[in-house]
Parts: C-alpha cells; structure tokens; sequence
C-alpha cells in the first residue's frame, strides 16, 4: 500500500458520476454530529473545515464521498467543498496509514537533526515523502515548524509532540508503531488512531480518562525561564542540554531526551529516575 | 544600543549590566507552568485567576477599552499594534453583531510561545476573551487553534468546557448581564491563516487568502461585521494587567513598548525555552543567564521574531528587544522567537529552506509572491548545490525586492527578509557556494547530537 497518488488516469471523456453516499447508518451517525457542529456557528459554511476533519475520521481520507456530504449538509457544490479541502494540506486526498510520522524539517529543526531523522526514517521504513509503509500503519512525511522549536528536532504523530528526538528514538518510535507498543508523546496524551485525531479535530472533545491531563502541565523547556526566575539553578554549563545526555552526567532540568515512547527500555528518559518535573507526571 | 535610555522605563534592563534572571524575569502568564495541574480552572483560581476579569465587569466598556489603552499593552503576534485601540476601532450602537476572534494559528517558522501558553495556562486566556468580548460587546468569540496541536486542541477544551461550567462563558457572565459563546475551532494546515484576513475566510469556510483592506475587520471582518483579531499572548496578558494595575504593567519595558512578555530561545544554545522578561531585555542577557551557547561555539546569525524578521548577527546582541529597540536596528521584534544558529550553521542551507516553505506556504493569491518564491526556490537550490554564478545573487535581491511590498499580505515581506538580511551580512557565504561550486558546511555538526561524544568526556 505504499501510497502513490491512486487514480492518476486523466479522464477525458464523460464526468464522473455523482459519488455515492454513505451507507445508511454512517451516514445517520455522521449527519447527527454535522448538525451538532453546524448548530455552533453563526453561518453554516463556517463548519466546513470541522466537517472535512470529520468525514475523514470515518474513513481516513477526504474521499469523493465526504466532499458530497459536506457539500449537501452545508448547502454548497461539491466544487466548492473540493477547492476547500484541497488547499489545506491536513487533508489527505489518498488512503494513508494510521499513524502520521511527521518530521519536522523546517530550517530550525532540520539543521538540529530534522533531516538526518528524516533520512534515516525514510531509508529505516523504505518510503518516501507521503508514502506509507506496506503493513499499512505508518505514513512518513515532512512537516513545517509546528512551535516546539525549543524541543528540536520535534517529530509529531498523529499531531502529538514527540520532542527532542534523535534518528536512533525516531527509529524505535517507528518501529514500535508498528509493532503496535504502546507509545506515549512527550506532550500529549498516549497515542489514538489518526481516524480519532479527526474527531477531535472535529470539535469533539477527547473522552478518554486522563488525556486532558497526560504528560503534565509544561515540557521541560517550557519552564526553563520561570525555573531561573525562581532562583533554581537549572544546570551546570558544561552538559549540552539536549540530546541523549551523557548517562554519567547529573541530570538536569531541560536536559531529558523525554523519549516516553520507549518508556520500558532504561536508557530513555522516561526512567523514574529522570529529573523531567511535571511533564513526568503523566496520569496524575 | 543609544534607545535604553530614552524610555526609561523603570524595570527596563541595562544592557550589559544586570544578569541576575531573578531580576530579569519576570514569570506572569508563566508564573505556575510548574504546578501539577497548572491547565485547570482549580489551578488558575489559586492564582488569582478571574479576578481581572471582576474588576473589569465592574467598569463600563468604554473606560475598559480606554484603560487596557492606557495600559500601552501592544500586540504579541509580530505587528505590535496597540490592542486597545484595535478595540476602540469597533463601531458602537451599528446593530451588527460584534466578534471576536483569537489568532492561535502559532506558525511563523521560529515562533513558539503561544503553544506553550495554551498548553499550560488556557484559562489565562479564556480570562481575557470574556474582558475583550464584554470591552467591543461581543457575544461571540472564537479560538482559531492551527489543527497540527492535538495536545493543546484538548487542553482548549477541556478549558472552556471548565468556563462554561463555572459561569465565565454562557449567559449572564457573573450577573453582568454579558452572553457569551466561545468556539474552539481548529484549522487544517497552513500558515497563510496566521494572516489575520485569511483567517477570517477560512473561519468562513473557504480557502484561506488574505482579503485586501481597507475595509479592515474592525469595519468588515467576520461575516462583514465589525471584527477584533488578537493574538493568544496579547489577550492572555489583559487579566494580569487589569488584575495588578496598569501603572504595574507600565513599570516594565519602556514608555513606548511596556509590560511583560514570552520570549522564545532555540536553537544551538544551552538552554532553548520559554523565558517571560519586561520588554527591552537584549539577547545577551537572556544567553549570559541561561548558559549562553552550546559549549565551544558561538552565535553566528539569529532571528529577533521568527524567520519573516530580517536576521540578526552577533552584532546585535545587545539591541534591546522592544518593538523601537529591534526596528531601529533594522528588523522587527515579531515574535519575539530567538531562533540562534552557531557557525556551523550554513546561511544559505538555512535561507534556502526558509524560502521553501514560503514557496510553500504562498496561498496563491498574489502573483509577485506566488511566482517570486517560487524562482527564489530555483536560484537557492542551484546556489546551494553549486551549481550558482555570481549573477544569480544580485538576481535574488532583484525578485525579493519584486515581493516585498507588492502582494496582499505580509507573506510576500516575509519571504523577502532572509533573502535581504542574509545578502547584507553574509554575502562571502553566498561567493563561497558559487566559487567552491557547493557547501562547505556539514551539516552533522550542526545537530543536536553533533557534539555528545565530547560531552562525555568532558
């Protein structure tokens, strides 16, 4: 299933003819949820960016088949609907995998390691850029800055924050996706489907029990400054404060290569033992 | 820096002098990141939370607006314009329905402060998005939140579902009298919609793609109707100063540029992170407190505001960082995001990938920006790969300048900066690339990870 574009024939002939519906049932339980949106905004069309995320957490993608519902739900074209969805590149127009790995390879974070870790991801899972590997559950891409430059070189899955990563934690995140291991964020909440990360995206609200709360209140950096304004000497100058630190070298706020994803190995930061504050917390 | 002194502001730091952060920071909206559960209604609450917002129902909207005025509270999303008088802009007693909408689309390559803040103290905002909406008289407010945050999109809300249940959001806010809806609503990807017109149509609906102006949305914004845009950290910071006084806020920073705010270090520093100072703090005061740069380098170029700000050298380490300190230096304090590279770094690999995503990012709309991003793309990666001749440098200044200023929005200037600042300061790097026909940087040194087999032995 690595995803090349699917339908590349240029059609010259007849139109294409109306896609179909949903099957009933799909479609009852999704208009239920597009009237809840809709019913938000002062004008309808205004819903049309939480209908898309929502057509695509039924099945993945913006299919020819989502496009028609928004267009009937919200009263537009079906042209309408697509110019829409095709300018935002959180829509995927082809069958994709159930986790997004995205690099982010925006200048920061691509000088920090962004591009080595995209290398070594593209050759580790033999794929390229938009491409999903053949098991079906992980499309690679690169992404732009997603503000987390202070934890460079930042991966996200499925919208989540994986910070300070190196190609070596990429490789294991990637591989325990696949493996199906449980794989926590550094910020966020333990990992759901990438059709789930739709319903959120949505405007509905993550229901399961302590996601709100996971990973705690700031990553590290995040309080690096208030740490120092309260006289809390954050580290030694000599120790690099990112990367795997050295696992002689005293633990330091800031320092963690907070890797969570592969908590049980002892070489992550996600040893108890580790200095990470509340983004340790995870659960409380 | 000949500015320090002129404004005077009493907290303002002294170049050079002070480098104790317990004087130099000043931790407000990031006061209690640290607590357990700093995202909660409960939490925020312990920190005086809400209470602004007491103070300002007990005033009349009017000398609300003319107070936060007063306050010369300037916007934190990278134009600076005074948030007050944006608010004063909103016709009165016009029958229109009046909105409020909170830029939150956090993209500008660099910028990374209002992420954080939601993350970790959502209520602060919520706080200010009930003051701004009782101060333009608005019953309908929206968070438009970049749709690439999943983390935060929870924390939102969770955060507003809190308000709602506690009587800050909904109908008779407080017994005030004010209704108020607050959507949360999440965007698909692209940076174009941090541009406050084309958030507004694509909070319509459509394709996002800056709007000409005038009208400006205070006129004709969201659905024609009168429309205040504001970025996260600017109304996040309108509890904290009705809460502690105006007069308190202007003792920071300068007359001209007061208060507190986010400022953002990454890159090859010791310690890359969120660090909330008065106005007029310079870069080297926040390296000398937080343990400058990596060990054994030094600053090579840098970004006062993210990478739509002309670039920086280590020239400039002490520019004070307020809106008059950095223009008069021959940038913009934007976002305040202190992206910093050390020699390693090469210029052009750095410009040229800032001018991809640009390219990138260019809604289409404009044919100078559209086009001209595009070509910038095609002489860089040629430069950068060796494949340049001398001529293409004086063409990339040639098409930047064909951008710059001639497009709807700020995209096209943004696009322009890197190429200007980086010709100005580096343009030796540029000739080195065309006369040794390729990069002589390796880019391995540049990683995070570059330097950990020294670090063990040291």
């Amino acid at each position: 299933m690595t995803a090349k574009p699917a339908d590349q024939e240029v059609s010259l002939g007849m139109p294409q003819l109306p896609a179909p519906d949903y099957p009933a049932d799909v479609r009852a339980r999704l208009e239920a949820d597009a009237r809840e949106i809709i019913a938000r905004y002062p004008d309808s069309r205004s819903a049309l960016l939480p209908l898309l995320h929502l057509v695509q957490s039924e099945e993945g993608y913006v299919t020819r088949t989502g496009v028609r519902f928004c267009a009937e739900l919200l009263d537009l074209t079906t042209a309408e609907v697509t110019a829409v969805s095709t300018f935002y590149s959180m829509y995927r127009r082809v069958p994709s995998g159930d986790y997004q790995v995205g690099v982010c390879t925006n200048t920061l974070c691509a000088v920090m390691g962004g591009d080595a870790i995209f290398d070594e991801l593209k050759q580790h899972l033999g794929v390229g850029n938009s491409e999903t590997t053949e098991d079906g559950k992980v499309t690679l891409e690169h992404i732009e800055c997603n503000a987390a430059c202070d934890f460079a070189p930042v991966v996200m899955v499925n919208w989540e924050f994986f910070d300070n990563q190196t190609p070596e934690s990429a490789k294991r995140l990637v591989d325990d996706l696949r493996a199906g291991r449980p794989v926590e964020p550094t910020r966020g909440a333990p990992l759901c489907t990438y059709k789930e990360t739709a319903r959120m995206l949505a405007g509905f609200p993550d229901e399961r029990p302590g996601a709100v709360g996971a990973s705690g209140g700031a990553g590290p950096a995040s309080l690096i400054g208030l740490r120092l304004a309260k006289g809390e000497s954050p580290m030694p100058r000599v120790v690099s404060p990112r990367g795997e630190a050295p696992h002689d070298a005293p633990p330091q706020a800031g320092s963690e290569h907070l890797s969570s994803h592969d908590a049980p190995q002892e070489t992550s930061a996600s040893d108890p033992d580790h200095p990470a504050g509340p983004a340790a917390e995870e659960g409380e | 820096m000949t500015l320090s002194t002129e404004y005077g502001g009493t907290a303002r730091p002294e170049s050079g002098g002070e480098t104790s952060p317990e004087k130099l920071l000043v931790p407000v909206l990031s006061a209690f990141w640290d607590e357990a559960e700093s995202w909660t209604l409960d939490t925020y609450r312990r920190h005086d939370g809400y209470e602004g917002l007491r103070k300002a129902l007990a005033m009349s909207p009017d000398d609300l607006i003319a107070y936060v005025k007063d306050s010369g509270l300037r916007g934190r999303g990278g134009a600076g314009f005074p948030t007050g008088m944006k608010w004063q802009f909103i016709p009165q007693g016009d029958g229109k329905p009046h909105y409020l909408v909170v830029n939150a689309d956090e993209s500008e390559p660099g910028t990374c402060k209002d992420i954080p803040l939601m993350f970790a103290n959502p209520h602060s905002l919520i706080e200010g998005i009930v003051i701004a909406c009782y101060a333009i008289r608005s019953n309908h407010a929206f968070i438009y939140l970049r749709g690439e945050v999943v983390p935060v999109l929870r924390r939102l809300h969770e955060a507003v579902r809190e308000a709602y249940e506690a009587g800050f959001l909904g109908k008779d806010i407080l017994g005030s009298g004010l209704d108020l809806e607050l959507i949360v609503h999440a965007g698909a990807g692209a940076y174009i919609c941090g541009e406050e017109t084309a958030l507004l149509d694509s909070l319509e609906g459509r394709r996002g793609q800056p709007r000409l102006r005038p009208p400006f949305p205070a006129v004709a914004g969201l659905y024609a109707c009168p429309t205040v845009v504001n970025n996260v950290e600017s109304i996040a910071s309108v509890p904290a100063i009705l809460h502690r006084g105006k007069d308190w806020f202007k003792s920071m920073g300068s007359e001209k540029s007061p208060g507190f705010t986010l400022y953002s270090l990454s890159g090859h520093v010791t310690n890359p992170g969120q660090y909330e100072a008065p106005l007029g703090i310079t870069l080297r005061q926040l390296l000398d407190m937080s343990g400058g740069m990596r060990t054994g380098h030094r600053l090579k170029f840098w970004t006062p505001g993210g990478s739509s700000t002309p670039m920086f050298t280590d020239e400039h380490l002490d520019v004070p960082l307020d809106y008059e300190g950095v223009g008069a230096a021959g940038s913009m304090l934007g976002t305040k995001a202190l992206q910093c590279f050390d020699e390693t770094t090469c210029v052009v690999r750095a410009v040229t990938r800032w001018t991809e995503f640009y390219a990138h990012e260019s809604c289409g709309k404009c044919t100078p920006c559209r086009e001209g991003t595009y070509w910038l793309v095609q002489l860089l990666r040629d430069i950068e790969a060796g494949k340049g001749v001398m001529s293409d440098l004086d063409k990339l200044n040639d098409i930047a300048d064909n951008i710059n200023g001639k497009s709807f929005c700020a995209l096209g200037d943004g696009a322009a900066s890197p190429i200007f600042s980086s010709l100005k300061y580096f343009r030796e790097e540029y000739e080195q690339h065309i006369t040794g026909k390729g990069c002589p940087f390796d880019p391995a040194r540049s990683t995070a990870w570059a330097d950990k087999h020294l670090e063990v032995t040291a």
